[in-house]
């Protein structure tokens, strides 16, 4: 895939894939063997038939290749760009054990790319009203599938979003230069074109209560709150001026355009050196957000090795490339500030890995060593937990570790009518999983409202622990 | 879109604002906050829910206009609209039977009072409020509240009403005559703190408000964070009222003033456009 220059790109804040041409696509489909048994489905979280939408390429019907991807994957255009491929379709393709495996994700994007510059979206089939409201909480990938497919079959679903924009991490959280923000508005055009009305300023626990929107002839409540509240170390000097949790540092960005200040009225701090804390696709996010502020030197500090970095591999690269400095086998300790309380170093363990436990993982141990990087601004990614407000609003709703929901693989929760899935009920996840775990729910609550279930659920066992 | 219903000028340079926002007014209690972005540029700012009207569906904000959003907000007319306002946000203010309970609001801060001493009426309470303020013309809702205490005190800087002298040489006074069981107090920061030192001997249980830099209030981000007994917290969805005693003010106060800087430049800047725009109208 074609790349802007990073000397170039590392100042602005556009888009830095630009995907494959038209010429590119066709070479790439071409490789494609068409296997009986495609290993690659068995890595899409949401099984989309990889082969079947290639096979459209081939033969350059891009439209006909997107309208198969759209039945297993509501948002293409978004999970080209943002999913994990080298650990789930692409990882697994056939080609991958010899060479390159095909590039299903660019090809994933084009021909959702390709449809916006022919025109308007093909609406697939609406079936008529059946007159059953249903209420989806949170308008993050998980939230957007479950309404759109809900809506496919007839019911007249509101989605309620806490913030004054839609698409959850996609819009506050995930930079415009990896995911435009013209796209997630495309994409959740496509779902209102739907039927769907999406109410935001919406918190619901607050604004509506989960009671009130029973009364209120709701049928089904789907929460998709997602895992946004952010973690940190309880490391001294964690609440020094220029330190920032990086949920924050990218809100400021994204969703009020801080970088834009003063034409827009939110304020970021720019930085000169930055030490980002993380390794996964927030740390990577937020060490590019800062360079693209006019940091001269940003690092990414990670006590693991590069191994085990859990972020996106093509965004390490293009980290990479921009010259973001990566710093292994360090662990923070303290963050030093000036006499005004200003962050003015990092203090870090030297660590170094163990041999395997019995579990076969290897854990870093501090060496004894320490070093100090010089640096004024310090941005926390070490991860992110469940958002509090309408979990605590609901009693009796079954919870595990820092506060998920409990669901089944199907998303319902052991209060009958409510169902949830994506980061609410995994931890921090993927888009496209959080995808996935919507149109499961879709169904079930489906099967729930038409009476195909017993209305009372068993107490489900979580979908997953970890 | 959040239609402005009624604007009124309060005191030099506060402002009262009724809007229309029935789900929030429906919900709101006491020691709720909102958060509002007056338009697509505009930032994210927290307001106190000063007063509701659950029947008409409108809630009451008052502001002082000290910055950019502010001053933008106080020259908003009847008939327009905010773009956006979430809420209501927070924790309520904890309101039981304490007996006797002593608000103490300086400034601006006095007026978000007012829900937490309805509503500690209804509970039954014995209640003083003492106000404070520089001058005279900046006491706020003064004649509200005289309506609704058992006992009000105001202070002013000059003597120009009420006793002279700061709002802590009143509450001495209060706690000296006799048995105090709650203060609640809202206002400058080192206000807060001073009435928190004064409380702390007595061992008076005391709840302060505070006003950290947030930026959507519902928990996402962390800009709000305070150090509460040696724990971080998040004040907009942990507080904003915590334990006075276990406050580090001076990381309140520092934090505060870290967008310094921008501030001002935002607010030069905004002034200096309206004049313009001003002067190419004449
Ligand atoms: C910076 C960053 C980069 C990432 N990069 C990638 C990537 O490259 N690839 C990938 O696959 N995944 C990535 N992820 C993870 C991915 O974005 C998430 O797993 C996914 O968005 C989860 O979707 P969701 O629908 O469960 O929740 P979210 O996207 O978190 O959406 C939840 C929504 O619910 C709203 N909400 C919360 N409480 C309420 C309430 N009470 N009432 C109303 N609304 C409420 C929130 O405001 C939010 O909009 C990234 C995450 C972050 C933070
Ligand atoms: C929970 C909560 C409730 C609040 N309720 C009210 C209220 O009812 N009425 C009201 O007038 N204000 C209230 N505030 C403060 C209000 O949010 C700020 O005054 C506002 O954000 C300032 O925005 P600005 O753009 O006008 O000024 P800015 O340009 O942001 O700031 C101008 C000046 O105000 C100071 N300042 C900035 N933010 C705050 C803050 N959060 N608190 C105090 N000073 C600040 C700055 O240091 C600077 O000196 C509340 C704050 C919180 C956190
Ligand atoms: S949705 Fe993601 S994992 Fe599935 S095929 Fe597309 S890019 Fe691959
Ligand atoms: S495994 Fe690779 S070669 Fe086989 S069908 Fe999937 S993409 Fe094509
Ligand atoms: S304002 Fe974002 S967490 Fe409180």
């Amino acid at each position: 895939m074609r790349h802007r220059d990073p000397l170039k790109r590392k100042n602005d804040f556009k888009e830095v894939s630009l995907g494959l041409t038209e010429k590119q696509a066709d070479k790439e489909a071409a490789r494609c063997l068409q296997c009986k048994k495609p290993h690659c489905v068995s890595g899409c979280p949401v099984e989309v038939d990889i082969p079947k939408f290639i096979s459209f390429v081939k033969e350059k019907d891009y439209l006909g290749g997107l309208k198969k991807i759209r039945e297993y994957n509501m948002l293409p255009a978004i999970c080209g760009r943002v999913c994990p491929q080298e650990t789930q379709c692409q990882g697994y393709c056939i080609l991958g054990k010899k060479k390159r495996p095909v590039s299903i994700g660019a090809l994933e994007r084009f021909v959702a790319d390709y449809e916006a510059t022919v025109g308007r979206p093909e609406l697939p089939e609406v079936n008529p009203p059946n007159g059953h409201k249903v209420a989806v909480v949170g308008s993050g990938p998980a939230g957007l599938t479950v309404a759109a497919d809900l809506a496919k079959l007839g019911y007249d679903v509101t989605v309620f979003e806490a913030l004054h924009e839609a698409g959850g991490v996609l819009t506050y959280g995930i930079p415009e230069f990896r995911l435009p923000k013209k796209i997630i508005q495309r994409e959740a055009d496509f779902v209102k074109s739907l039927g769907v009305k999406i109410l935001v300023n919406h918190v619901i626990g607050r604004t509506l209560t989960v009671e009130e929107l029973f009364a209120d002839g709701f049928r089904a409540l789907f929460i998709g709150v997602g895992a946004g509240s952010p973690k940190y170390m309880g490391i001294p000097g964690e609440n020094l001026n220029n330190v920032y949790f990086a949920s924050e540092f990218l809100t400021r960005v994204n969703l009020m355009k801080a970088h834009k200040f003063p034409a827009y009225d939110t304020p970021v701090k720019k930085a000169s050196q930055v030490a980002v804390v993380g390794a996964g696709n927030v740390a990577m996010d937020s060490a590019r957000t800062a360079l693209r502020l006019g940091a001269k030197k940003v690092y990414i500090v990670y006590r693991r090795t590069e191994r085990e970095m859990p972020s996106r591999h093509e965004e390490v690269e293009n980290a990479k490339e921009e010259g973001v400095e990566f710093m292994f086998l360090s662990n923070p300790k303290e963050i030093v500030g000036d006499e005004n309380g200003y962050v003015k170093a990092l203090r870090c363990d030297k660590m170094v890995m163990c041999e395997p436990d019995e579990s076969g993982r290897r854990k870093p141990e501090c060496s004894g060593e320490e070093f100090t990087l010089d640096v004024d601004q310090v941005i926390m990614a070490i991860g992110q937990t469940s958002n509090p407000i309408l979990i605590r609003s609901i009693l009796g709703l079954k919870l595990w570790g820092e506060g998920y929901i409990v669901s089944d693989k199907d998303g319902r929760t052991n209060l009958p009518g409510m169902f949830a899935g994506g980061d609410i009920t995994t931890g921090a996840a993927t888009v496209i999983s959080a995808m996935g775990a919507g149109k499961r729910a879709a169904r079930s609550i489906d099967d729930y409202i038409m009476g195909r279930t017993e209305t009372t659920p068993k107490t489900p066992e979580p979908a997953l622990t970890s | 879109m959040f239609p402005i219903l009624n604007k009124t000028k309060i005191a030099p340079l506060v402002d009262e604002m009724t809007i229309k926002a029935p789900n929030i007014a429906a919900h709101a209690k006491a020691g709720n906050f909102v958060v509002l972005r007056i338009h697509e540029k505009g930032e994210r700012i927290p307001l106190t829910i000063a007063d509701t009207d659950k029947q008409a569906g409108t809630i009451t904000l008052l502001f002082q206009k000290i910055g950019k959003t502010t001053v933008e907000l106080g020259r908003m007319e009847p008939g327009e609209s905010i773009r956006d306002i979430a809420g209501p946000l927070g924790h309520p203010t904890p309101i039981t039977q304490y007996g006797h309970c002593v608000l103490v609001g300086g400034g601006i801060g006095s007026a978000t009072l007012y829900p937490v001493l309805k509503a500690l009426k209804d509970a039954e309470n014995k209640t003083t409020i003492i106000l404070g303020a520089r001058t005279k013309e900046l006491l706020v809702w003064e004649d509200k509240f005289g309506a609704l205490a058992d006992e009000m005190l105001p202070t002013t800087d000059d003597g120009s009403s009420g006793r002279k002298g700061l709002v802590t040489e009143a509450l001495k006074e209060v706690i000296e005559k006799g048995p105090v069981d709650l203060v609640i107090a809202v206002g400058p920061i080192r206000m807060m703190k001073a009435v928190s030192d004064l409380t702390r001997p007595h061992a008076i249980k005391t709840i302060v408000s505070l006003n950290p830099v947030m930026v959507e209030g519902t928990g996402m981000c962390g800009a709000c964070r305070v150090t509460i007994g040696g724990k971080t917290r998040f004040a907009c969805v942990d507080g904003p009222e915590f334990d006075a005693h276990e406050v580090d003010f001076q990381e309140l106060e520092r934090r505060l003033s870290f967008y310094k800087n921008e501030e001002q430049q935002a607010l030069h800047l905004f002034l200096r456009r309206r004049k313009r725009k001003v002067t190419s109208n004449t």
